[in-house]
This record gives C-alpha cells, sequence and structure tokens, in this order.
C-alpha cells in the first residue's frame, strides 16, 4: 500500500484516449483511480500540477541498460534512474548484454534484478539470434514466456535474409514482432559516420544512407511475404521513412521508431558540435549508429513522425564509459546517453511549431505501446485510465536548462549536448503511483 | 655566395634568419589544417620559407634559431620522407629532436594517444610533431597538452606542411597562383594531401579542377554549403580536365584501391587517369607536374613525365626541408618555446 497521491489542476494530456482537458488525477494503490475535475480525496499526497503539463509516463521500446556484463558502462539501477529522470515509466531492454539475452535464465535474471533495483518497469527483449551471431534462433517461445516483449540483434542488423524470414515466421505464433536495425553491413563496412560533405570535410569514412533504404525495403518484403512484424529501429534516412510509409500503405505489418536527436541533429554536430562554430571537434560524442544524418533526412524524419509513418520516438539510450569516447573518432564506441535529453531534445520540434504537443506525448506513450503490442503484457501503460498503472509524468513544455552530463543519474555521459539549453522539462515522475523523480522546482 | 658567407660568419648566439618575417602576423598555437587560412599567413609561411631556404643554402647550413627546444616526431604510420624531412628541418634549426614511431596498434595495446602526448610533454617536448592514421588524431592531441602539435599527415584529412611545400613549388616556377588552373588527378576520396591543397589553393585564389573516377571522388563536393568544402570543379575525364592546366599534381594510386574494388584495375586505370606526354599536351605549355610521392611510375604517372622537364618533384622534396623548418619556427614563437 502506497499513499494516495492527487495531482491537482494540469492540463491533463492522453492521447491514446483523446483527452486533454484540466484535470485532477487520483492514485491510489499504485493505480489511476480518477480523472476529472474537481476529486475530493482528503488525506492524499497534493502535488500541484497547475501550469504544468500532466501525461502518462513516457514508454522507450529501446532502450540499451547493459546489465548483465557491461555493468561498467550501465546497470539496471542507474539506467532506470535515468529513466525516470527523463520521464519514463517503461524501458524494453535490449538484448546486447554479456551474454546476449538469448535464454530464459538471463532474461530472467534481468527481471529478477528489475524487481530488486529498477525504479521504472522494465521489459525486456530477446535476441533474434543465439549470441547475436545472425545464424540460428533462439528459444522465441520459451522466452516470450519469460517476458520477452519483442526480438532484436539490435547493434547489429539481421544480415543473413533467410534468418529473417524464419523469424518473422516463426515470432508471429507468439505474436511478437523482430526489431531491426537496418543497415547493409557491406555498404557500412568501417563507416564511422553519415556520408556526405562532412565526412569529406573530416576525412572520415560515412555510411551512405542507402545502407539504411536498402535493408529497410528487404525487411518490408520480407514482412509482406510471410505476415510477421517487422519494427525498424532508429530510422534516420529520407529513404528509410519513404520505404516504411509506402509499406504501410500496402498493409505490410511494419511499424517504426526515430530517435531525438535524428529528429534534431545533423552530422554536421560531428564536426562543429551542437552549439556550431567554426573549429572542427571530431566530436565523439555525436559518434552513433545509425550516424546523424543530412538536414534533408532530418526533415524526413520529422514529417514521419508528424504522419503517423513513424510510430514512436525511441531513445537508443546506448550509454559508455568516458575512455570509450575519450579517443580517436575511428576508436570511439557508438552510441548516445539519451534518456535524459529525450523529452527538451523533442521539445524543439513543439517549439519550432514542427509537431503540435499532444502528437509528442502520443509518439513517446500510447505510439510505442501500439507499435509492440505492449499491453498484452503490460495492460494498460501509456495512458491513463482508471484501473491502469499509476505510471505518470509532469511536464513544463517551457522550462529551460541546460545539459549537465556530470548530472545524469546514467553512468552514460556521452552526450554531445553537454552545455546546451533546452526548453522543455520533466519535472517529476511517478512509477506505479511512486513518486520516482521530481525535481526542486516540482510542487510535489 | 658573398652574402652567404657574411651572413655564416655571424657570430653563432644570434639567430640569423635572413630577413625574418614578422611573426606577430602567426597566431597559431597548433598546426591542424589550412582550412581556416588567411592569404595573410600563407604568405608568412612562404616567406619564412624563403628564409630559410637561404639558411639551407649556406656552406654550414645551420642556425640556432630553436636551440634549446625540444621537437618530437611521433608518427603512428611509416613516412621516411616525412618524418627525416621535419628532422632535418629541425636539426638545421638547431633544436633537439627525437623520433618516436609508435604504431597504430599499441593504442588498442593500452596506452591511449592522450597519455603519450602528455608523457612527451612531461618529458620537456614543445613541438610535437604528429603522423595518425586516424582522421582528427592531431586535434585530440591539441587538445591535452601544452605542446605544439604539428599535423604531419592525419588519415584521410590533412597534410599541411605537403600542401604547404606543393604551393611553395608551384610559386617558385610560375610565380602567384590566383587564376592558374591546377588540375588534381587520382584518388581523392583518401588523399589527405588533396584536401589540404583544395583549401590553400582556392584560398589563394587558384582555379582548382578534381580528376578522379566516380567512386575515387568524395561525396559533397560542389554541394556542401556555403564555404563548407573548398569550391572545386570535379571532372571524371582527364583528357577534359587537363585542358590549358598550369599544373598538374597526380596522387598515388595504391594497390589496395584496385582490390577494394574502386576501379577495375591498373590497366584501366593508367589508359585513363595516368599523367603522361600525350595528356600533357593539352596542357598550357610551360605545365608543371607535381606529385606528393612516392610514385607508382607506370601507374598514375608515366616514367617519361616523373623524370621529365616538367617534373617538380625532387624540387617538391627539397622545398619541404624549408616549409618544415618555417612552420616549427613559428609555430614556437606563440607556443613560447624556449628558443631565443
Amino acid at each position: 500500500m502506497t499513499e494516495p497521491i492527487i495531482i491537482r489542476g494540469g492540463r491533463v494530456v492522453d492521447p491514446a484516449r483523446r483527452f486533454d482537458a484540466t484535470a485532477d488525477v487520483l492514485v491510489e494503490d499504485g493505480h489511476v483511480t480518477g480523472v476529472r475535475d474537481g476529486i475530493a480525496a482528503d488525506g492524499a499526497h497534493e502535488i500541484d500540477a497547475r501550469s504544468l503539463i500532466v501525461a502518462p509516463g513516457f514508454v522507450d521500446v529501446h532502450t540499451h541498460l547493459r546489465d548483465p556484463g557491461l555493468e561498467y558502462k550501465e546497470d539496471i539501477g542507474s539506467g532506470t534512474r535515468a529513466a525516470a529522470r527523463g520521464g519514463f515509466t517503461t524501458v524494453c531492454a535490449m538484448p546486447n548484454t554479456q551474454p546476449a539475452m538469448d535464454t530464459r535464465a538471463t532474461v530472467e535474471y534481468v527481471l529478477r534484478k528489475a524487481a530488486a533495483e529498477a525504479l521504472v518497469r522494465v521489459l525486456p527483449i530477446g535476441a533474434v539470434s543465439r549470441e547475436r551471431a545472425g545464424t540460428a534462433l533462439v528459444e522465441y517461445g520459451d522466452l516470450a514466456e519469460a517476458g520477452c516483449i519483442a526480438f532484436s540483434d539490435d547493434g547489429a542488423p539481421v544480415a543473413d535474409a533467410t534468418l529473417m524470414r524464419r523469424a518473422l515466421e516463426y515470432a508471429s505464433a507468439f505474436v511478437r514482432p523482430i526489431i531491426d536495425h537496418c543497415e547493409d553491413p557491406v555498404l557500412a563496412h568501417d563507416a564511422v559516420m553519415h556520408e556526405g560533405w562532412v565526412s569529406t570535410r573530416l576525412g572520415l569514412r560515412g555510411a551512405p544512407a542507402a545502407a539504411e533504404a536498402t535493408m529497410v525495403e528487404r525487411d518490408i518484403a520480407l514482412a509482406e511475404a510471410t505476415g510477421g512484424h517487422v519494427h525498424i529501429a532508429h530510422v534516420s534516412t529520407r529513404a528509410g521513412v519513404d520505404a516504411v510509409r509506402r509499406g504501410k500503405a500496402r498493409g505490410v505489418r511494419v511499424t517504426a521508431e526515430v530517435t531525438p536527436h535524428h529528429l534534431t541533429l545533423t552530422d554536421e554536430v560531428v564536426a562543429f558540435g551542437a552549439a556550431g562554430g567554426e573549429a572542427l571537434l571530431y566530436e565523439t560524442n555525436a559518434k552513433v549508429n545509425p550516424p546523424l544524418r543530412s538536414p534533408n533526412d532530418v526533415e524526413a524524419c520529422i514529417e514521419g513522425l508528424a504522419d503517423g509513418t513513424i510510430d514512436c520516438v525511441a531513445t537508443d539510450h546506448a550509454p559508455h564509459a568516458v575512455i570509450e569516447k575519450l579517443c580517436e573518432f575511428d576508436d570511439a564506441a557508438f552510441g548516445i546517453s539519451g534518456l535524459e535529453t529525450a523529452f527538451g531534445l523533442c521539445m524543439r520540434l513543439v517549439h519550432d511549431g514542427r509537431l503540435d504537443l499532444a502528437t509528442l506525448i502520443e509518439r513517446m506513450t500510447a505510439g510505442p505501446v501500439r507499435a509492440l503490442g505492449l499491453d498484452r503484457v503490460a495492460p494498460g501503460i501509456g495512458t491513463l485510465m482508471d484501473g491502469g498503472p499509476a505510471d505518470i509524468v509532469l511536464l513544463d513544455p517551457e522550462r529551460r536548462w541546460t545539459v549537465d552530463p556530470q548530472r545524469f543519474a546514467s553512468k552514460g555521459t556521452n552526450t554531445p549536448l553537454g552545455g546546451i539549453e533546452l526548453r522543455g522539462a520533466v519535472l517529476a515522475t511517478i512509477a506505479g503511483g511512486v513518486v520516482v523523480y521530481a525535481q526542486e522546482a516540482a510542487r510535489v | 655566395m658573398t652574402t652567404t658567407r657574411e651572413t655564416a660568419a655571424r657570430p653563432v648566439d644570434v639567430p640569423s634568419i635572413a630577413a625574418a618575417p614578422d611573426e606577430t602576423a602567426w597566431r597559431r598555437r597548433h598546426l591542424l589544417d589550412l582550412d581556416d587560412f588567411t592569404p595573410e599567413e600563407v604568405g608568412l609561411v612562404l616567406t619564412t620559407t624563403a628564409a630559410m631556404k637561404e639558411v639551407l643554402a649556406r656552406e654550414v647550413p645551420r642556425v640556432p634559431a630553436l636551440r634549446g627546444t625540444t621537437i618530437v616526431t611521433l608518427f603512428y604510420e611509416n613516412s621516411t620522407r616525412t618524418r627525416s624531412s621535419f628532422e632535418l628541418a629541425g636539426k638545421v634549426l638547431g633544436a633537439d629532436v627525437i623520433n618516436v614511431a609508435a604504431s597504430s596498434s599499441s593504442v588498442t595495446k593500452g596506452e591511449s594517444l592522450i597519455d603519450t602526448v602528455r608523457t612527451l610533454q612531461a618529458i620537456g617536448a614543445d613541438v610535437i610533431v604528429m603522423r595518425h592514421s586516424r582522421s582528427g588524431a592531431p586535434y585530440l592531441a591539441a587538445r591535452h597538452t601544452t605542446a605544439a602539435v604539428v599535423n604531419a599527415g592525419d588519415g584521410l584529412h590533412a597534410h599541411p606542411t605537403q600542401a604547404l611545400l606543393d604551393l611553395y613549388t608551384m610559386r617558385a616556377r610560375l610565380g602567384d597562383v590566383r587564376g592558374r588552373r591546377i588540375v588534381i588527378v587520382g584518388d581523392v576520396l583518401h588523399s589527405r594531401v588533396a584536401r589540404s591543397n583544395m583549401w590553400l589553393l582556392t584560398a589563394l585564389g587558384a582555379e582548382l579542377v578534381v580528376c578522379a573516377p566516380p567512386t575515387l571522388l568524395p561525396r559533397g563536393l560542389g554541394d556542401a554549403p556555403g564555404d563548407r568544402l573548398p569550391p572545386v570543379r570535379v571532372e571524371t575525364d582527364l583528357d577534359v580536365a587537363i585542358r590549358d592546366a598550369d599544373v598538374v599534381m597526380a596522387l598515388r594510386m595504391q594497390n589496395e584501391r584496385m582490390q577494394g574494388g574502386f576501379v577495375p584495375g591498373v590497366r584501366e586505370y593508367s589508359r585513363r587517369y595516368q599523367v603522361n606526354e600525350e595528356r600533357l599536351a593539352r596542357a598550357r605549355p610551360g605545365a608543371i607536374v607535381m606529385h606528393p610521392g612516392p610514385m607508382n611510375e607506370g601507374v598514375e604517372i608515366s616514367h617519361e613525365v616523373a623524370h621529365g622537364l616538367r617534373s617538380q618533384v625532387e624540387e617538391q622534396v627539397a622545398n619541404g626541408v624549408a616549409v618544415r623548418m618555417a612552420v616549427l619556427w613559428l609555430t614556437t614563437r606563440v607556443a613560447g618555446g624556449s628558443a631565443a
């Protein structure tokens, strides 16, 4: 039993129920028990949400918690604290751990550790292939029973088309999507950034946008042929977005996600940093896979997110140790620590008039739940309905703050946004009826 | 020669560089790239180089200008000519020169570039001359040391002293490069020499033509926003590119590019892109031919052209020492080296 909470006077935005109005939200025993105006709740803990947005907790379908095996980068405790600070109440843990999440034992380890240490809900994603080696299928039935909500070899693409076909066919028996990191490994061989004028300027090897598009097209063709569900991880190119749009129009079971950084940053950040400038930086914190792309690709990602071609925002939170970024660009690890900046960064689209706030919230709540069918495993997440889990976030869309990676809860300080001012902040996060994060400014 | 003897007869403790230019115009701590060089700075390097040429022409080509200065050449890639050129440049100026040969794999074996650079600084290095297979590595080094970092070639990115010596060599034969048509032909995609030359020569108003098979052309040349890449003309047919050229610079074609499938093979490449007498007939009458070396004679350049009257290859090597003397001299002014 937890103390009842009443969240007073906020603008409640719950896109799943098309609800957008000023209301109180009552939380009892870890569940939402009322969303309406003027709730009487004597004795409940009062949270003053006037002038704030009250929304369902964000759902991230693409999080690298690094646990087990790579705890020096992140662990379930630190990763879920970072999630809470970012407004996320559910994270889907990618299986590129050591060992990979390719057996029930590893999945159960993660769930057991999450039960003990996690601040927010952790839903595991199983590997597509044993040891993520791209050759033999894992036991999808056993892993689905253990709690895996999808399968992915993320970090690596499923290069073998036959394996991808079998995975889509076999996983469909358990109504689980295959999440693919789409990148032709031959076309992208040795690449460390996007191929374009910036890679020419820096003398770095670039991956052409076509390396993504060719594999997105292949996966859609395979999903169409098998009836399986493919979810395209972190779409980053115009051609990739277009392929998904055409696939959806044909009725193929394809869904897609895009990261906050691919919606807002271009490959120029690798050269000149997120603040811009003239001096070459070789910014290793902007080295990420898929790479930051051209302005034209960023534009296509925004359009795709706005029109629903892309179902959801996913962080691809990829924390690394300092030393893995403090080195030559070619040798630096790929990835951005993204949970704690996701909302503020995406708010740029809202402030720039490219996306309305309700749509952004939809793409971070109901969108991911619908894309991966998460409500089968965790009913009621991504919305604020009576009886559903009390996963709630309090947002101040106007609040300006400066990113300080040293203050991250994540062990990964690897972000190109250090020192950058963002407009839009998470003020408090409630997960399962418990306040798991609150800024000092929050009237909690 | 009288002048030379008189200069050489000065007391050795006087840093005697004839017509020493006004080095206050030089504000760079490091020499990493030429992408932001002003024509004034280039002019300073050239006049300093001319002064250094004069030193090299003396009977005893030694001056104590950098006496007490420690220069470390830190080479993660083998390069006999560039390393010995810097080494000699430092020695002519009286500096102590230490050569460190580090292999790129030592990074993965343990010591990071940052640790290495800090170690060199701790033992007293004033200047670190660095060659590295990773683009941008000298930028990383420069952020972590108080020593001056001179880029002696980083990955596919830049090779500033090579471009400066190329420019010096061109000017010695042609005068001002403004309005001159300069063709760079070959593996531009993988060439740091081409990149640095593009920045330098276009900044001085040369008309630059870049020629390569489409597979060896870097992306974005000609369509980058603003001045984010140098303004060059791209041409895939050497017979067209070479027309009315004042300078033809051939780049080394490495065997691995053939094996990597960038071009079908040596036969087709040399037939279409070799700089030879027949093609040079289309260039301007006094056109010169350059090559950063080492040459693959019979591939990107014919034997006759490589050793013919137009060839500036040996001048390039000789001018390299003077240019590197100039660069070492100028960077130590700012880095606060212990030189007089």
